[in-house]
């Protein structure tokens, strides 16, 4: 009876855990972070943390989507960069600002499916066909800007409030976010489709077996990502005022690690998205953290680097 | 070698799976360990390899206690043990695969990659095997691996080797072939120990024969001295009959029909009727299309010659959905790999086959899955700490009970069941067989795939036996183990 209770109790502990592990870590980052500069805990400050944490946020979002599924999704950078620049683009042809958002998520959409089609319906490691679709659209990105950056994009409307905005004070962006991470819950966890997306990468073929659409789950969860990577997009193209050619270099990573820091196991399956919220907030944090402590840029990598490594090691310890 | 195991005792939490287990093999003696799924052969066979240690007993090797406590302890004492799925890498050579773990190194510390050659060509030979070390393992057959298997744990000079059903996946003439092996072995000294679910081969090649059950010692004896009978009375502890309830099906009209069904390369020209309220036995050996066929009705792997009728009509099945709209379900072989989300709670695994019809709209109703799930755990008494718990909390008959109510909460009018009982232990299997009962009761049409003879006899009305991919006959009455096993073998028993 007693080892009973005992397995009960350490099976709520590490569920616990794996729930709030990561929440208890921001938590002790913020005090430390408060304790040593007295900016951290300032209005203006956390707003400025949650305006900088949106874009890679909204990335992650997608970016669980497509590793609850097992797979993963490297060309998140190139298809903002290639939304970023057709926004623009399109924006300096004087089309309205609304289709102009529009058409960008549209294509990050579309460029998502590519990566989706050629993973559910040709069987390919998600690895390979991501990577090989990140140079593939951050090529097609250079020939379709010539490799110049698009600047001046006007100052009015919707556009400009995406990136720049804010209401009573709380950023546009912020918002954007917290909003899609409402809905990104809700779909997960209240709906057939995100039973499946659990379903899928816990057991693809029993999930076949159940009659399931496990190609078609597969397959959506990638234009799912193209799109968060899109809308990323959009909102760094107003914030910018412009768009870069060489935009979200390297975002692929920061999205993936704040889903990893929020405990979504790698492997599918297994993870929820408020966990990426809390992920990337450890990363946003972090990285004001130590920009309001001077700390250089260069060290703040290896300090990153190693929060991920011992974030990772204290969830196997468990 | 002559190995003595005493008192061994193993419990996986508070689930006592060896109890007093004794287990006496002798020098140059190839001895039977025979018990029904679930008795504890495996589990003593991994006390014995060291892969998990037992919680008291003792070892004794040659007449001296011997600490295993991991894999290579039993190496170092001269055990090795050949699972039942080999473990071969096929990329690698076949001289690779016989020294992982123990390559012969030059002076320089690299790889002797000659020497390693010479002597597994040599201990091929000496298996009769003639294949050249280099090509990949891959290349070879079933029957070839096993014996590279074998060649593995003479490297390591093995002189006790376990075998796990190594014939399950072998042709007759690959078994006649492994057989001379392990008796001219044997004749070297080396000892085994053999399981396997097939009573003819262990008359055929072992000397003493011991029999587990429910995870307790019952009795040791020479081959010689039983029958078939007997052993079969000793595994199972009491007469087959109670096994399984009496038979009250009322067959009604025929609901599933195939023509000429095939798939390339699985099976062909399979022709039979379903009715609904009956049981069909699928007996056959292993590898002749069986699961192949079931999986071909439900369109896992469609069948691409032949046709199915459903109620008379043709109809084409060509994915699971298509077979679920059609009222069949399919209670897969392999529960772990292809029928449960395992880390996933009782309450989703049984929804996963009808989450649609637990929501509108596509939006899943809270509390509406919850409830679903209680009753059919009620209904089929799934034993689980909570609707919750994760699948792999559970016994393999509750795992099997969890796979089924996800199916019976459909409510199909064809039940596909693939090896419904594999792994389940004596208890739940009554249960299982139970509810097969009740749904044909009800009218269902039940297809049952086993590769356990009583379990086939026991719950069919018809029998419809497979060789090589191709109906080889269909019993109506009078079902006995020698007819289905001759129709099996192709062999008269007579």
């Amino acid at each position: 009876m007693k080892a009973h209770f005992g397995a009960f109790a350490s099976r709520f502990a590490s569920r616990f855990a794996s729930r709030f592990g990561s929440l208890a870590g921001l938590v002790i980052l913020g005090a430390l972070l408060a304790v040593l500069s007295p900016d951290f805990l300032t209005l203006s400050n956390l707003m400025n943390v949650l305006n900088q944490v949106s874009l890679n946020g909204l990335v992650a979002v997608g970016m669980t989507f497509v590793i609850l599924t097992g797979g993963i999704d490297l060309s998140v950078g190139s298809i903002l960069a290639f939304s970023g620049v057709l926004l623009a683009a399109l924006l300096k042809r004087g089309t309205p600002g609304f289709l102009a958002i529009l058409a960008a998520l549209a294509l990050g959409t579309f460029f998502g499916l590519a990566n989706g089609a050629a993973v559910a319906r040709f069987k390919l490691q998600p690895f390979i066909v991501t990577m090989a679709f990140m140079t593939i659209f951050r090529g097609a990105t250079f020939v379709f800007t010539q490799g110049r950056p698009i600047t001046g994009l006007g100052d009015v409307g919707l556009f400009a409030s995406l990136g720049r905005g804010d209401i009573v004070g709380i950023p546009w962006s912020g918002i954007l976010l917290l909003a899609s991470l409402g809905a990104a819950v809700f779909v997960l966890s209240r709906t057939v489709y995100g039973k499946s997306v659990y379903a899928v990468g816990g057991n693809a073929e029993a999930a076949r077996l159940s009659g399931l659409a496990v190609r078609t789950t597969q397959a959506s969860v990638y234009a799912i990502s193209g799109f968060f990577a899109a809308l990323a997009g959009v909102v760094l193209a107003s914030r910018l005022d412009s768009a870069q050619p060489l935009a979200g270099q390297g975002y692929e990573l920061d999205a993936i690690a704040a889903v990893v820091l929020g405990g979504t196991s790698l492997s599918g399956g297994r993870g929820f998205m408020i966990g990426t919220l809390v992920g990337a907030l450890i990363i946003g944090v972090l990285n004001n953290g130590l920009n309001l402590l001077e700390v250089s840029s260069f060290y703040q990598q290896i300090v990153k680097g190693s929060v991920i490594l011992l974030a990772v090691l204290a969830d196997r310890m468990k | 070698m002559k190995l003595e195991m005493r008192g061994i005792q193993k419990s996986f939490g508070p689930v006592v799976v060896l109890k007093d287990m004794r287990l006496e093999v002798d020098e140059a003696e190839i001895h039977a360990l025979v018990g029904e799924n679930g008795a504890g052969k495996s589990t003593l066979m991994k006390i014995l390899g060291g892969v998990i240690p037992r919680d008291s007993g003792e070892i004794l090797v040659d007449g001296r206690p011997v600490e295993i406590m991991k894999v290579r302890d039993a190496e170092r004492c001269g055990i090795a043990i050949i699972h039942q799925e080999l473990s071969i890498l096929p990329d690698m050579s076949v001289a690779d695969n016989i020294f992982l773990g123990s390559m012969p190194r030059t002076r320089f510390g690299l790889v002797d990659e000659v020497e390693m050659r010479r002597i597994a060509a040599e201990t091929l030979a000496r298996l009769g095997l003639e294949v050249d070390p280099r090509v990949k393992a891959g290349s070879l057959g079933i029957g070839q691996l096993q014996l590279v298997e074998i060649a593995k744990a003479l490297i390591k000079k093995a002189r006790l080797i376990v075998m796990d059903e190594p014939t399950s996946a072998l042709s007759d003439r690959e078994i006649e072939r492994l057989f001379e092996v392990m008796r001219s072995l044997k004749v070297a000294g080396v000892s085994f120990v053999y399981i396997s679910h097939r009573l003819e081969e262990l008359f055929a090649v072992c000397d003493n024969l011991s029999v587990i059950r429910d995870g307790e010692y019952i009795a040791t004896a020479p081959v010689a001295e039983l029958s078939f009978g007997r052993v079969v009375a000793m595994m199972v502890g009491r007469e087959i009959g109670d096994r399984f309830p009496p038979k009250t099906n009322k067959p009604g009209t025929v609901v599933l029909e195939t023509r000429g069904l095939g798939r390339a390369k699985a099976f062909r020209e399979v022709s039979f009727s379903l009715r609904g309220g009956e049981v069909l036995g699928v007996a056959g050996l292993m590898g002749a299309g069986r699961t192949e066929l079931v999986r071909a009705l439900f369109g896992a792997e469609p069948a691409d010659e032949g046709q199915i009728l459903i109620d008379g009509s043709p109809t084409k099945i060509d994915s699971p959905r298509e077979a679920m709209r059609k009222g069949l379900a399919l209670v897969t072989e392999d529960r772990k790999l292809e029928g449960l989300f395992l880390g996933f709670g009782v309450d989703f695994n049984i929804g996963a086959a009808n989450f649609p019809a637990l929501g509108s709209a596509g939006i899943v109703v809270p509390g509406r899955l919850t409830s679903y799930a209680e009753r059919l755990v009620e209904t089929l008494h799934v034993k689980t700490p909570a609707i919750s718990a994760p699948a792999s909390s559970l016994s393999g008959g509750n795992q099997q009970k969890v796979v089924l109510a996800k199916w019976l909460g459909r409510e199909p009018r064809i039940l596909v069941l693939d090896e419904p009982t594999r792994g389940v232990d004596v208890g739940a299997k009554r249960e299982i067989y139970e509810i097969i009962d009740r749904l044909a009761a009800r009218g269902v049409a039940v297809l049952m795939v086993s590769s356990e003879l009583p379990e086939i006899i026991g719950m069919s009305d018809r029998v419809l036996v497979m060789r090589s991919g191709k109906a080889a006959g269909l019993l109506e009455s009078d079902i006995t183990q020698e007819k289905i096993m001759s129709l099996a073998t192709g062999v008269s028993s007579s």
